[in-house]
C-alpha cells in the first residue's frame, strides 16, 4: 500500500467514526504529501458517507453517529473547498432548506442540513418558521437546484403546499426539485402536496437530492 | 386484560386549533390569552372519560419558550396550566403536568447537560409548585435528555412518567436517535421514572408490540399514548383517518398497560372509545 493509499484509508476511516480532528489532519497530509483534492474527495469522503448511509440504513447507525460523520465530513471538506474552487470543481449543487411557516422544529431540518453539507453540497439554511415568500426570495435570489420543506407539526404540514404554490406562482417551481420530511409526513402526503420527493430520514434526502441534481 | 387500565387524555394543540389557535402561534401562551379556551379542552376530555388530563405546557420549558420569544412568561405560563386543567377537570380527573423536549439536540451540541437540567429542573419546580398531581416527561425523542428531565423532576419529589416517541429504524421500534424500548425503560428506571411509556409516533398499530416489549422490561407501571396512525392531505386538510372505534379496537390489544390514552388525530370521542373498549 503507498502513502497515498494510507491516508486515503485512513481519512475514510476518520469520517467513518466522526473523528473530525483526524480527518482535517489527515485531509492537511494528504494535501502536503500533493495528493490531488478531488482524489481525498471521490476516493475517501464520498466512499465514507456512502458507507455511513448503508450503516444508517442496516440500523447500525443512527442519528447521532450521522451527525458525528457530517461533521467529520465537514471539517475535511473546509481545507478542501477553497482549492477545490481554485481548480473549477463545482459543489455537488446549491440547496436551500427550511422548516415551513408556522413551526419552530428544526432538528429534522439541521440534521438534512448537516448531512447535505456532508455530501458535499452547498447549503443556505433560512432557519425554522420560514414564509413562503422567503423561500420565493431565496429560489430567486440564490438559484438552487434543491429546495427542502421540513414539518413537524401536522397542523403546519399544509405550508408545504402554500410555499409550493408560491414557487409556482413566482414563475420558478420548474427551475428546483422540491423535497419534503418530517415526522408526520410521508410519500403520499408529498405526492399530494406537489412535492418531487419525501426524505424519509436524512440518508434518503442526500440521495434524492444527489439524484435530482444529476438530472 | 388482567386489571382494567386507567384512561388519560388526547391532543391538546389540534382541540386548541379548533378554537382558534391559529398556525404557528404558541399554544403554551394561550394559557394566560384564551384561559377559557384552555380550560375547555380539560374540561372536554374529563367529561369524555379521561381519569387523568394533562397541561398545556408541553413546550414551557425556557428553551423551548426561548425560541418562541415567551421565555419571560415561563412561570406564568406553568402556574396557569395546572390551574386551567385542574378547573376543567373539576375533580373528575388528576391533573398530570406534561413537560415536553427542549427542541434542541445534545448529539449536534446545540444545548448542554447542565442547560437541560437547570431548563426541566425549573419548569417542574413551577408545575409541582402550583400542585400537580404528577409530572408527565412526553414526546422525547433523546433518551439522555429524557433521562437529565426525569432526574430533574424527580426534585419535586412527585410521581414522573417518562415518555419515548418510537418512530425509527426499520420496524419503527426506536427512538430518532436509536434507543430500543428495553434500552429506553432501564435507563429510564434508573433515573427515577415511576412509570414508563411512549407517545405520538407511527400510530397506535405498532406501539402494541412497543407496549409489550416495555412489559417485559420493566416491573414499573406502562403508560401509552399513541398517534391515530399517520396524518393524509384530503380535500387540503391534514386528516388522519383512523376512526375512534378503529383506535380502540387496537388499544385492547394492549397487554398489561396501566395508562392509555391518544396523542395526535385524537380528541374526545376517542377517549369515549377507549373508556367503553378498554374499561
Amino acid at each position: 500500500m503507498t502513502d497515498n493509499d494510507s491516508v486515503l484509508g485512513s481519512l475514510r476511516e476518520a469520517i467513518l467514526k466522526g473523528d473530525n480532528k483526524a480527518s482535517a489532519a489527515l485531509t492537511n497530509d494528504g494535501l502536503a504529501a500533493g495528493m490531488d483534492p478531488m482524489d481525498l474527495v471521490t476516493h475517501a469522503m464520498v466512499p465514507a458517507m456512502d458507507e455511513v448511509g448503508r450503516l444508517f440504513e442496516c440500523e447500525e447507525y443512527f442519528v447521532p453517529e450521522l451527525l458525528l460523520s457530517a461533521r467529520a465530513m465537514k471539517a475535511a471538506l473546509e481545507i478542501l473547498r477553497p482549492l477545490l474552487a481554485a481548480s473549477g470543481a463545482k459543489s455537488a449543487g446549491r440547496v436551500v432548506i427550511g422548516t415551513v411557516k408556522g413551526d419552530l422544529h428544526d432538528i429534522g431540518k439541521n440534521i438534512v442540513s448537516a448531512m447535505l453539507e456532508g455530501g458535499g453540497f452547498e447549503v443556505i439554511d433560512l432557519g425554522a418558521d420560514v414564509s413562503a415568500q422567503k423561500f420565493v426570495e431565496a429560489v430567486q435570489e440564490r438559484k438552487p437546484q434543491l429546495v427542502c420543506l421540513s414539518a413537524l407539526l401536522t397542523v403546519t404540514m399544509t405550508s408545504m403546499k402554500t410555499i409550493i404554490e408560491a414557487l409556482q406562482q413566482a414563475g420558478v417551481r420548474d427551475s428546483v426539485k422540491v423535497l419534503v420530511g418530517g415526522a408526520p409526513v410521508t410519500a403520499e402526503f408529498a405526492r399530494q402536496v406537489g412535492a418531487d420527493g419525501y426524505g424519509e430520514n436524512a440518508t434518503v434526502a442526500v440521495s434524492l437530492a444527489r439524484k435530482f441534481v444529476q438530472l | 386484560m388482567s386489571t382494567a387500565p386507567i384512561i388519560t387524555d388526547g391532543a391538546w394543540g389540534t382541540e386548541l386549533q379548533a378554537q382558534g389557535l391559529s398556525l404557528g402561534e404558541s399554544p403554551d401562551i394561550w394559557n394566560l390569552t384564551h384561559p377559557a379556551a384552555v380550560r375547555a379542552v380539560a374540561a372536554s376530555y374529563a367529561a369524555a372519560g379521561s381519569r387523568i388530563v394533562l397541561t398545556n405546557t408541553f413546550r414551557a420549558n425556557r428553551i423551548a419558550l426561548a425560541a418562541a420569544g415567551l421565555a419571560d412568561r415561563l412561570e406564568a405560563i406553568n402556574r396557569a396550566g395546572v390551574a386551567l386543567s385542574r378547573e376543567g377537570a373539576a375533580g373528575a380527573a388528576q391533573v398530570y403536568a406534561s413537560i415536553g423536549p427542549s427542541g434542541k439536540m445534545l448529539a449536534a451540541e446545540e444545548v448542554t447537560e447542565d442547560g437541560l437540567r437547570a431548563a426541566f429542573t425549573e419548569q417542574a419546580q413551577v408545575l409541582a409548585s402550583a400542585s400537580a398531581d404528577a409530572l408527565v416527561i412526553e414526546t422525547m425523542s433523546d433518551v439522555d435528555e429524557a433521562a437529565f428531565a426525569v432526574e430533574s423532576a424527580r426534585t419535586t419529589g412527585l410521581p414522573v412518567v417518562a415518555c419515548m416517541v418510537y418512530d425509527s429504524g426499520r420496524n419503527k421500534d426506536r427512538t430518532m436517535m436509536g434507543t430500543t424500548p428495553e434500552q429506553a425503560a432501564a435507563r429510564l428506571e434508573q433515573a427515577g421514572a415511576s412509570v414508563i411509556g411512549a407517545n405520538c409516533g407511527c400510530g397506535i398499530a405498532g406501539y402494541v408490540a412497543i407496549a409489550a416489549r416495555l412489559r417485559a422490561a420493566t416491573n414499573l407501571p406502562i403508560w401509552i399514548k399513541a398517534n391515530a396512525g399517520l396524518p393524509e392531505l384530503i380535500d387540503g386538510r391534514v386528516t388522519y383517518r383512523m376512526t375512534p372505534q378503529e383506535f380502540a379496537d387496537h388499544a385492547r390489544r394492549l397487554e398489561g398497560v396501566t395508562y392509555i390514552g391518544g396523542c395526535c388525530g385524537t380528541n374526545p370521542e376517542f377517549i369515549r372509545a377507549l373508556v367503553a373498549a378498554c374499561t
